[in-house]
């Protein structure tokens, strides 16, 4: 039996620093969403469970107020983030798709133009823009509702590319061989296209459900009323400016359930994740 | 560019354009154009009329000290930012790609930060250095430290690059290991049989072999850093204490939203647009670079 | 079941003409093969049947009926491509159905039309399997599948057994035969390969430049090959060819070895004219008298030899022997045409000379 050297456990050392670097926080964050305002508070956060827990999630889940502060029920801020990461996610992913399958599949005057158009929104995130798309969505009537949380971030040229990406890797012949069957193109397009882009779909939707989860200055700016909150700035919100007479039991078990929904996506959707996040890249 | 057998169809493709492009004129180009527009024009005080001002607003932003104040703590950050997470990632990509055990398992414990917000991530970092409530933040004091970043300026400047950065650790490393998993092992086996050890294969072959993704993670980063850290700062500081957090994208929120200036506000828009465009061109050097690669 | 007319058919990419002019008419029931070399136009002509291409000129009519204008799923052909091109997502059974169900084919004869032609290709054991399960022949015959199941007019084949390794070739190409035999379907078959053509064809077009240089059943290709091209094209080896001319009397070709080849009869109006000789190597036989050769190499295939030897001038003579090697590199050999071997092309034009 070959004999462990102290230099091979070296990798083990640094990639278990590594971990425990990214899971302490959220070590911290379980544990504190377990304790009493108070004790938290005060500083003195155990590094084991308290007895609190699920008097601290019930309480954010519905309560509309906590010991010192007002504040949106987290089930209110958690279903506005969920209908708007999915609007954004499966609008994306619609738009994208049939917008790049009459760019790859069709010859017509101004393609090329539309594909630019298309292409240069890659070049104006929506934080370079966001006074006067704001003011658009606000022309529209828009503050404080679904569509104008969701529709201004569905353009995406990155979805687009990728679809485009993958439709040219389609063999000619398996559209000669429809062609022939007696498919047309919005047959193919069911048929054939849309089953075929299951993997691009499933790895596209994982990364455009977290990138729609963790919106952060758009919320912000298109809902002033708290039923429209989403968690991720209703959290800082609650925080305020971090002062320690704050209900922070209910701000970590805030944190914690805000975190859930992504965290579950990448873990549970690993395989799809990476190969989505690679494939958007290149 | 172009498949050789395409349907033939009139109107069909314009109907599958229309959405994307619907939302696109309406929500990218028109604002764009509108920022612009508002860019070389001044508003009198109710809004009313508008005169134009060529570059007025831009030299009055280029001009204003604080806002290159602003951009020297963006850069500063930036930096920072984009090589403290990129070095971190490379070192734990490289570590969990070797022949050890459990590789797959560290993967998956390093990898999964890439779901949470920035802003999240700020709070998160709040609840340990939170001089009042967090468990390092107390220790830094009880070691004696003057520790405040809601006080001290460049305390918290290090907070916002340190969460900043512990976020995007994730997606570098994701990179770096797809990358490294794209070397074939025979170059490395024909590297070890010519004589070189570990440290050596690693500058020699490894990282040149590694540059499209490194030069890819550097322009992703700055682009991370620029604009998607807005959550970062916005939870954890508020651009203060006085502006020392304050970061481009954050003036243009304050300016904009807070202080209502729009043509300030829309020149540092245009200035921001300008800074992306030569961030995507450069990167689309890279992508003609890595052609030549493969 | 319907013949298959094409009347000067033309091709054009911008100022560049594929396909120059092609006139065939296909028999009921006839396998046509297109043969030639890559870029020949062959493929071109058979998606223009398809009707993947357009016509620049001229007329294709399927069944007596002109079908320039019309969309390849109103032509009532079934095509078998290359790479197969099947449904990858799709099982056996539903990429054979699936053309039947778009032209809204009950269910229950779909069921029939496909189950037997599984059960003609022995492919009923994978119908619930998908096309990445499956072996590169079995792909190929799901794709032969879909096209009987159509019951169409015409098969259209493009190369289809070039992807398939030298052993399951030569199996498919005798399962295409018995196939075409059974179901009598007028086809019109692309390939490369002399030697598919050959087998499977009543008649082959052979094309080169997008020109038909000849129409013929197989033995009439191999036995008179109306060109210098078709005589390069088809046989393996391929023809020996020498230059000429013919004598002042008519009567016989002089090389310029000095040989003197008489002709099987005279041809007074060529008398003097430059020719191009063709001898097919399987033609040549020892004789006392003929063509001297050194021998260069010699290639034993077992059943047969092939002899490359060099004639005075330079040239190259090939020889193909029944049997196993009786001479050795290096040795001198003297060859001569058997009777009525010789085929004449004009030197100018390479078009046989009768």
């Amino acid at each position: 039996m070959k004999q462990t050297r102290f230099i091979d456990l070296v990798p083990h050392i640094v990639l278990i620093a590594g971990v425990l670097i990214f899971a302490y926080p959220i070590y911290v964050t379980l544990i504190g969403s377990t304790w009493d305002a108070g004790t938290i508070g005060r500083g003195g956060l155990p590094l084991w469970p308290g007895g609190e827990g699920a008097a601290n999630y019930a309480q954010a889940w519905v309560g509309e107020a906590g010991e010192r502060a007002m504040y949106t029920p987290v089930r209110t801020m958690m279903l506005n983030s969920l209908v708007m990461a999915l609007s954004i996610a499966l609008g994306k992913i619609a738009i994208s798709i049939l917008s790049a399958y009459a760019v790859a599949f069709f010859r017509f005057p101004l393609r090329m133009a539309f594909f630019w158009l298309i292409f240069i929104t890659l070049m104006l995130p929506v934080e370079v823009r966001i006074i006067p798309t704001y003011k658009v969505v606000a022309d529209l009537g828009l503050i404080n509702t679904y569509a104008g949380l969701a529709i201004p971030l569905i353009a995406s040229a990155t979805a687009t590319l990728l679809f485009r990406q993958f439709f040219l890797t389609i063999p000619d012949e398996l559209l000669e061989a429809a062609k022939i069957d007696g498919a047309g193109p919005v047959r193919f397009f069911i048929d054939v296209v849309l089953p075929l882009s299951r993997t691009n779909i499933a790895a596209l939707f994982v990364i455009l459900f977290i990138y729609g989860w963790n919106q952060y200055l758009w919320p912000l700016l298109v809902t002033s009323s708290g039923d429209m909150e989403t968690i991720v700035t209703g959290i800082t919100k609650m925080i305020g400016t971090g002062e320690s007479a704050n209900d922070w039991h209910i701000i970590m078990a805030t944190t914690v359930l805000a975190m859930l929904p992504p965290v579950a996506v990448v873990v549970f959707m690993q395989r799809w994740f990476v190969k989505g996040l690679v494939d958007s890249e290149k | 560019m172009q498949r050789r057998v395409t349907f033939d169809s009139r109107l069909l493709p314009y109907l599958l354009l229309a959405p994307q492009v619907a939302v696109t004129l309406v929500f990218f180009i028109w604002p764009a154009a509108n920022a612009i527009w508002q860019s070389v024009h001044l508003q009198d005080a109710f809004g009313i009329r508008s005169e134009f001002v060529w570059f007025e607003n831009f030299t009055h932003v280029l001009g204003d000290p604080n806002y290159l104040d602003t951009l020297k703590t963006t850069v500063i950050f930036s930096v920072a930012v984009t090589v403290l997470a990129m070095g971190v990632a490379l070192l734990l990509a490289v570590l969990a790609d070797s022949k050890i055990k459990g590789a797959s398992a560290y993967k998956t414990l390093l990898i999964w930060p890439y779901a949470l917000a920035p802003a999240v991530a700020a709070v998160l970092w709040m609840f340990i250095f939170n001089p009042d409530i967090g468990s390092f933040g107390r220790a830094l004091r009880a070691l004696g430290f003057d520790w405040d970043y809601r006080l001290n300026g460049g305390q918290a400047l290090l907070m916002v690059i340190l969460a900043a950065s512990w976020k995007q650790v994730s997606y570098n490393f994701i990179f770096f290991l797809a990358g490294l998993q794209a070397i074939p092992r025979s170059v490395m086996e024909a590297a070890s049989i010519d004589g070189a050890g570990p440290v050596r294969r690693f500058w020699t072959i490894t990282f040149p072999l590694l540059s499209p993704t490194t030069f890819f993670l550097l322009v992703v980063d700055m682009v991370y850093a620029f604009f998607e850290t807005f959550g970062t700062i916005h939870a954890l500081t508020q651009g203060g204490p006085g502006k020392a957090t304050e970061t481009l994208i954050f003036r243009v929120y304050q300016d904009g939203v807070v202080n209502n200036d729009l043509g300030g506000s829309s020149a540092q828009s245009v200035i921001l647009m300008v800074i992306v465009i030569a961030l995507t061109a450069v990167q689309f050097r890279f992508v003609e670079r890595k052609v030549h690669y493969s | 079941m319907a013949t298959v007319e094409i009347r000067n058919v033309r091709k054009s990419y911008g100022p560049v003409e594929a396909i120059k002019g092609i006139d065939i008419a296909i028999q009921d029931g006839e396998f046509l093969v297109l043969l030639g070399p890559s870029g020949c136009g062959k493929s071109t002509l058979l998606r223009m049947v398809a009707g993947l291409e357009g016509i620049t000129g001229g007329e294709i009519a399927i069944g007596g009926r002109v079908v320039n204008h019309l969309d390849p799923k109103d032509r009532d052909i079934a095509m078998v491509f290359q790479n197969y091109a099947l449904y990858p997502h799709m099982t056996v059974f539903d990429n054979m159905a699936y053309g039947l169900k778009i032209r809204g084919i009950p269910k229950a004869e779909i069921r029939a039309r496909v189950d037997k032609a599984a059960n003609i290709l022995e492919l009923g054991r994978f119908l619930d399997r998908r096309p990445s399960q499956l072996s590169g022949g079995q792909r190929q015959r799901v794709a032969m599948g879909r096209a009987i199941v159509r019951e169409p007019a015409a098969f259209l084949f493009d190369e289809p057994l070039s992807n398939l390794d030298a052993k399951l070739r030569t199996q498919m190409r005798v399962e295409i035969k018995r196939l075409q035999d059974r179901l009598g379907i007028t086809s019109l078959y692309v390939t490369h390969d002399q030697v598919e053509a050959m087998t499977l064809a009543d008649r082959i077009l052979v094309m080169n430049h997008g020109v038909a240089e000849q129409i013929g059943t197989p033995l009439e290709v191999y036995q008179r090959p109306a060109s210098l091209f078709v005589a390069g094209f088809i046989g393996s080896p391929p023809m020996n060819v020498l230059d000429g001319r013919i004598d002042d009397r008519g009567e016989a070709v002089l090389l310029p070895g000095g040989q003197r080849l008489p002709l099987p009869r005279p041809r007074a109006t060529d008398a003097g004219r430059p020719v191009k000789l063709g001898i097919r190597p399987e033609h040549m036989a020892v004789a006392a008298d003929g063509f001297s050769i050194e021998i260069e190499l010699v290639e034993a295939l077992g059943a047969d030899t092939v002899v490359y030897g060099r004639l005075p001038d330079g040239e190259t003579l090939l020889v193909r022997m029944a049997g196993i090697p009786t001479v050795r590199e290096r040795d001198r050999l003297t060859v001569a045409p058997q009777d009525g071997a010789l085929h004449l092309f004009d030197a100018v034009t390479g078009r046989r000379m009768e």
